[in-house]
């Protein structure tokens, strides 16, 4: 079948068999099991609406255990085998995560996502804030707000190509097409430099894609907190004589310190996520390996699923604090 | 807050620059590819896409003379125009040493008496005492002078002419298969979850909550192995079933989280009305509940829009590599890898693959943004 045609099918299938299940799981409840008439309808009424709530639940439930909380246990699993030939896997213990430690990619990985993970969030958050600072009092702020928060709908791999294209290097004499080095020439650099092959800077380098990506995000968030800072505050600090320096981060930055908080952390799950931009422009060559990429190579290259798992794994591990102040602030909300 | 005192003309001019720069700086990466895309190769890797702009004077690379002899009085001359495109001459020059020495309209002698004359225009004359039939013409380095110049040519050739195998029309296609069941399907099923978690009373629900809140931060890195082991346990394989699964289990947390915080903020008594009228759940679920939430519906389908349209790695684990499977980024991905070097082709693709996102982005911003908003984990 085509798989346009397929699609359609698929959409009409989804759509319905959703609608469809909801209806006559309903039906079934309030007419056949616990029918509301009868000698004791008024006890019907009450079971089913103990039941009802998780007929509307169980599609969800289903899809997030099968798809996301399984995995987790099913991933930690396959971290503890090693698959052997004739799709036999034996129980290793913790050789695979040994054995991965002691690889130099692996820790060459872990030292670049560390550098990720301080250096994106927090340029990131800088941008956003300064963005969404200076917009807030110019009269065509909303038109450069949507200019910046644009590469958020780019895809990593579209950015990548756009960066790839800045970062280009021609050899010395000829014309720069890419426009850093362009500017680098300009500014009285020696040679043209091929920006991506230069350890530990290129890591920075690839940083920036997502810095660019993510500040957008960071300030759309951090303008909304701003404005929601009480007036009042603010004209006291003027009334006292403070500059807008002081006004600034003094009384606006204080308030909003919970949103920056937010931004900085949803930013970090997505840095110990990246993987597209690694794969797309170095392909984790000249040292810019990370772990999302070492993980892929594992499991999709080299075909070594305990290793592939195991790093997945840290991936999980150093989500898991984010995750359980997220859940814990969750729960004192709904209190 | 304009008016307020201690606001110094100074300071609001800084303010602008600075916000200029940022700007420029945000944008300038994808106009620049925007450019390049209307360039034809040769451009693209000759001459900085920011050049295009503007009428350049560059030296070109060499352009051998070619053209038919006609025999004129004893001597064989050719004439012919050395460029198909509007440029003017300024200096030009028959060896790599002097590419400037002659300028338009004087003559060069050159070897076995042979002469050459190139006008402002580009058009020469070459003659000679003896025919040049099958002999190598001599090659002419100009100096010119180039209006701003774009082509359509790349997208034509991008869309509809499949190169290597990649084929950007198709890819086109197989990513919105991908894309348009994989937004919709959770939608629906988040939309009744997201309902009994905000207004029906059960106990473990507040759990239920904390586990979506919590689920909302797995990588979906932990799950490409056990979930491609269990659709080829199930007979699924790789194929697009098997990605739209895969986007709807991704999409959920979000999608019931967003959705929840949006129900809870209705107005109770809309509901608890509704109730007393003697609606069933499902009545008030599908006539009240789900049209007043449309906002945050919107909101969550151009975000798993937006995720599934530019997704990499899920279409990489879940969809296979034939020409009827990859998508954009995975085709952009091969492409950045073969043809590194063939600027226009990537550009153009990059900029396919961008451009529906975009509109999307630029249409519907208020919602993304209202999304953004009510997503971030307070």
């Amino acid at each position: 079948m085509h798989p346009a045609l397929q699609a359609v099918l698929m959409i009409a299938i989804g759509v319905g068999g959703c609608i469809g299940y909801f209806l006559a799981s309903n039906l079934l409840l309030d007419r056949v099991l616990f029918p509301a008439r009868g000698a004791n309808a008024g006890r019907n009424v009450t079971r089913a609406n103990l039941i009802r709530p998780w007929l509307f639940l169980l599609p969800a439930i289903v899809a997030l255990g099968l798809y996301l909380a399984y995995p987790v246990f099913a991933t930690f699993w396959l971290s503890l085998h090693q698959q052997r030939a004739g799709n036999v896997s034996e129980f290793v213990g913790l050789a695979n995560y040994t054995g991965m430690l002691a690889e130099p990619k692996f820790r060459e990985s872990m030292r670049n996502n560390m550098m990720w993970l301080v250096v994106v969030p927090a340029l990131a958050t800088l941008f956003g804030l300064l963005a969404a600072q200076l917009t807030d009092r110019i009269w065509w702020g909303n038109i450069a707000k949507s200019l910046i928060f644009m590469p958020m709908a780019i895809s990593f791999v579209g950015a990548s190509v756009i960066w790839k294209l800045v970062y280009d290097a021609r050899p010395a004499g000829q014309d720069q097409i890419g426009i850093l080095n362009a500017v680098y020439l300009w500014f009285g650099g020696t040679a043209p430099q091929t920006w991506l092959t230069i350890p530990l800077w290129n890591n920075l380098f690839l940083m920036i894609v997502l810095v660019w990506i993510q500040a957008g995000f960071a300030m759309v968030i951090l303008s909304a907190a701003l404005r929601a800072i009480p007036e009042e505050t603010i004209e006291a600090a003027i009334l006292d004589g403070a500059n807008p320096f002081q006004i600034f981060f003094r009384i606006k930055v204080p308030q909003i310190r919970g949103t920056i908080v937010v931004v900085w952390t949803t930013i970090t799950i997505t840095v110990l996520k990246v993987f597209d931009i690694v794969l797309a422009m170095t392909n984790g060559q000249w040292e810019t390996q990370v772990l999302a990429n070492y993980m892929f190579d594992k499991l999709f290259r080299a075909g070594d699923w305990g290793v592939g798992s195991a790093s997945a794994m840290v991936i999980m591990l150093l989500v898991t604090p984010i995750l359980i102040w997220n859940v814990t602030n969750a729960r004192k909300e709904m209190r | 807050m304009d008016n307020i005192a201690g606001r110094k003309p100074a300071l609001a001019w800084a303010v602008h620059i600075s916000v200029v720069a940022l700007v420029l700086l945000w944008v300038l990466p994808t106009f620049g590819l925007l450019v390049s895309s209307f360039r034809t190769g040769d451009q693209i890797s000759t001459s900085g896409w920011w050049r295009a702009l503007t009428t350049q004077e560059q030296q070109l690379s060499p352009i051998r003379l070619a053209g038919n002899e006609a025999e004129v009085d004893g001597t064989f001359v050719i004439e012919g125009a050395l460029f198909s495109n509007a440029r003017q001459v300024s200096a030009w020059g028959t060896s790599s040493r002097a590419p400037d020495a002659f300028a338009p309209g004087d003559v060069a002698e050159l070897a076995d008496g042979q002469t050459l004359t190139v006008g402002p225009t580009g058009s020469f004359r070459l003659t000679s005492p003896v025919s040049l039939e099958g002999s190598r013409l001599p090659r002419v380095f100009a100096t010119a002078a180039t209006p701003p110049e774009f082509t359509l040519q790349n997208y034509r050739k991008v869309l509809f002419t499949p190169s290597a195998g990649q084929s950007i029309g198709q890819a086109f296609l197989n990513t919105l298969t991908v894309a348009i069941p994989a937004t919709i399907i959770p939608i629906l099923i988040a939309a009744f979850a997201a309902y009994a978690l905000a207004w029906m009373d059960f106990p473990g629900r507040a759990l239920l909550v904390a586990a979506v809140v919590g689920l909302l931060v797995v990588p979906l890195q932990l799950a490409l192995i056990p979930l491609l082991q269990f659709h080829n346990a199930i007979g699924i394989g790789k194929g697009y079933l098997g990605i739209w699964l895969a986007h709807t289990g991704f999409g959920l947390p979000l999608a019931i989280y967003l959705l929840r915080n949006y129900m809870v903020s209705l107005p109770r008594d809309i509901i608890e009305n509704a109730r007393v009228d003697g609606a069933t759940e499902f009545q008030i679920f599908l006539k009240i509940i789900l049209p007043l939430s449309f906002p945050a519906l919107a909101s969550f389908a151009i975000f798993q829009f937006l995720w599934t349209w530019n997704d990499l790695l899920v279409a990489l684990v879940f969809l296979g590599t034939g020409n009827d499977q990859l998508v954009l980024t995975g085709t952009l991905v091969n492409l950045m890898g073969s043809r590194g070097g063939d600027w226009e082709i990537l550009a153009t693709s990059a900029f396919v693959s961008i451009a529906v996102p975009l509109l999307v982005f630029f249409a519907m911003q208020k919602y993304l943004v209202r999304g953004l908003l009510a997503g971030s984990v307070k």
